[in-house]
């Protein structure tokens, strides 16, 4: 065994992070003109099919999501194991396998998806021989994580670890079931096309306890583990209280599955099967809550950091936002909330307050602290643009889910909106067209969100062309913890 | 044993459990256990020694 640390691959799925952070929301700006000016990317004559809307959007969920997301917290989950294990990673090659079967799993999703090969399940739209391929990367990256765990120099499994661990073992649980499905081909049909292995209400329940248990393990669980780790090295001192981060960890692992049918209610799903899930949803405020304090509360006593370290300010931006929508979320489930707001762009609101503010900020925040570590620098290139990225992040988030949450509820007000004979006093193009201006906003806040992605790959390239690879990070004399 | 049956019982079990595991954090002998635990991402760096928390 080396006694240095794998930095390797942290640093791969760190540079791919901004990568496809870039391609993530560029499609995502792309989606939000194309809502203002539908017939923005017609004149691309022959290439036009390949960026229509419905076909585009699935590639933006995916590449925010698996590609952005997926990157960071490969990087992060990577590089954590390996510090508060105080080992080096189980095995070399396997993580070189996982980086580069990565990248294949989004290199297939890029080339697929535009050419609209799709299974319509939502963030599990990739066709069955990428579900394969995933399988297996999915398993390599399990048993190079756990199998890091067991060969651990501490006593004790740091908590940041438990939440990457839950993660990786959910998400498996989470595609394997979901993605069962039949390919075409075994009747005589295309190679290229799949149906799903359950049918009509059944095959809607399973999607979205998958698709809220993605949200809730890959979005939520495993950025949890990021921020248990990277807040209290960035504020340069523990956790507020580990014993609370323990009853965080349990209540969300207990509590989380049973949420999925907040996304089904008022449809055929049985109405039991409706109040269980908006019961479930509404808990979960307890433990979200808990760690969003537990998180903030690390500052106590060392709020000033926060006044001049914009590492900070990401990160702890982060955990409000975090908190936001978690209070949110639960709301949106209660039934008589959710009569008004579901199928409306309070949707679209709530989802990225979550993934832009919660997701994107911690893990900008997270490469931020770890980027000049990986090449030996003390610092980014700039603090200042830290600070700027933040500012132009921050004003980009809270424009867009300010316009969205005003148009998601007048949307749905003009929806149900009736005269008194009882027909609806608005058409739906009517309520289209009152969207026009909150779509414009919604494009400014996110251009500029996606500008400061932009800046931050300005300055980690700096940062990078500074520094040096570090390979030779040493493992301290193992410490009984 | 039915379904519902079953069911019923694992949820019981597992609010018990999470009961235990309440108990288990907040037991006051393993008080400084757990804070030693949230010290582990110190222990990594030798200039990290000074901002432990030594409380």
């Amino acid at each position: 065994m080396e006694a240095t640390y794998n930095y390797k691959v942290v640093r791969q799925f760190a540079i791919m992070t901004v990568v496809w952070g870039i391609v993530g929301m560029l499609v995502g700006v792309i989606l939000a003109a194309q809502l203002i000016w539908p017939t923005l990317t017609e004149a691309l004559g022959p290439l036009a099919p390949y960026l229509s809307y419905g076909r585009i959007r699935p590639l933006h969920t995916n590449a925010v999501i698996f590609a952005f997301g997926g990157s960071a917290l490969f990087a992060t989950s990577l590089y954590v194991v390996q510090r508060t294990c105080q080992t080096r990673l189980l095995s070399d090659g396997l993580a070189s396998f996982v980086f580069w079967g990565w990248q294949l799993v989004i290199l297939l999703a890029a080339i697929s998806l535009p050419m609209g090969l799709t299974t319509g399940k939502e963030y599990a739209e990739l066709e069955w021989p990428i579900d394969l391929l995933i399988t297996v990367v999915w398993v390599a990256y399990a048993v190079l994580f756990l199998g890091t765990i067991i060969i651990r120099k501490t006593k004790h499994i740091y908590v940041a670890n438990w939440f990457f661990g839950a993660y990786i073992i959910t998400i498996a649980l989470l595609h394997l079931v979901n993605s069962a499905e039949l390919p075409w081909a075994l009747a005589g049909g295309s190679w290229l096309k799949s149906y799903s292995a359950y049918a009509g209400v059944h095959d809607a329940m399973v999607q979205w306890w998958y698709g809220h248990n993605a949200v809730g393990f890959f979005l939520t669980t495993a950025f949890l583990g990021m921020m248990y780790y990277f807040v209290p090295k960035q504020a340069g001192r523990p956790i507020f209280s580990y014993r609370l981060s323990i009853v965080h960890f349990w209540a969300l692992n207990f509590i989380y599955m049973w949420a999925g049918p907040h996304h089904l209610l008022y449809t055929a799903l049985p109405d039991w099967v409706q109040s269980l899930g908006m019961v479930f949803s509404l808990m979960l405020i307890a433990p979200s809550w808990g760690g969003m304090l537990n998180g903030i509360m690390t500052l106590s006593g060392a709020w000033h950091k926060l006044r001049t370290d914009p590492i900070l300010k990401f990160l702890i931006t982060a955990l409000s936002f975090y908190g936001m929508s978690t209070f949110e979320g639960p709301m949106m489930s209660v039934k008589t909330v959710n009569a008004l707001s579901h199928y409306t762009e309070w949707n679209i609101a709530h989802v990225h307050s979550g993934s832009l503010g919660w997701v994107a900020m911690i893990s900008i925040g997270s490469l931020y602290h770890l980027i000049p570590r990986l090449f030996g620098r003390e610092e980014m290139h700039s603090v200042k643009l830290i600070n700027v990225h933040f500012w132009w992040s921050t004003i980009g988030v809270v424009l867009y889910i300010a316009a969205m949450w005003i148009a998601g509820v007048a949307q749905g007000l003009m929806w149900r909106a009736t005269n008194a004979d009882g027909t609806l006093t608005y058409s739906f193009a009517q309520s289209v067209a009152a969207m026009y201006p909150f779509y414009t906003i919604r494009l400014i806040g996110g251009v500029m969100f996606f500008a400061g992605m932009l800046l931050m790959a300005y300055n980690v390239w700096k940062t990078v062309a500074a520094g040096k690879a570090v390979n030779d990070a040493r493992i301290p004399e193992a410490v009984a913890a | 044993m039915d379904v519902g049956t079953l069911s019923s019982v694992v949820t019981v079990l597992f609010f018990l459990l999470f009961i235990a595991i309440l108990w288990w954090v907040f037991k006051r002998d393993n008080k400084q256990k757990f804070e030693d635990a949230g010290n582990l991402p110190f222990q990594e760096d030798a200039e990290g020694a000074g901002k432990r928390r030594t409380d």
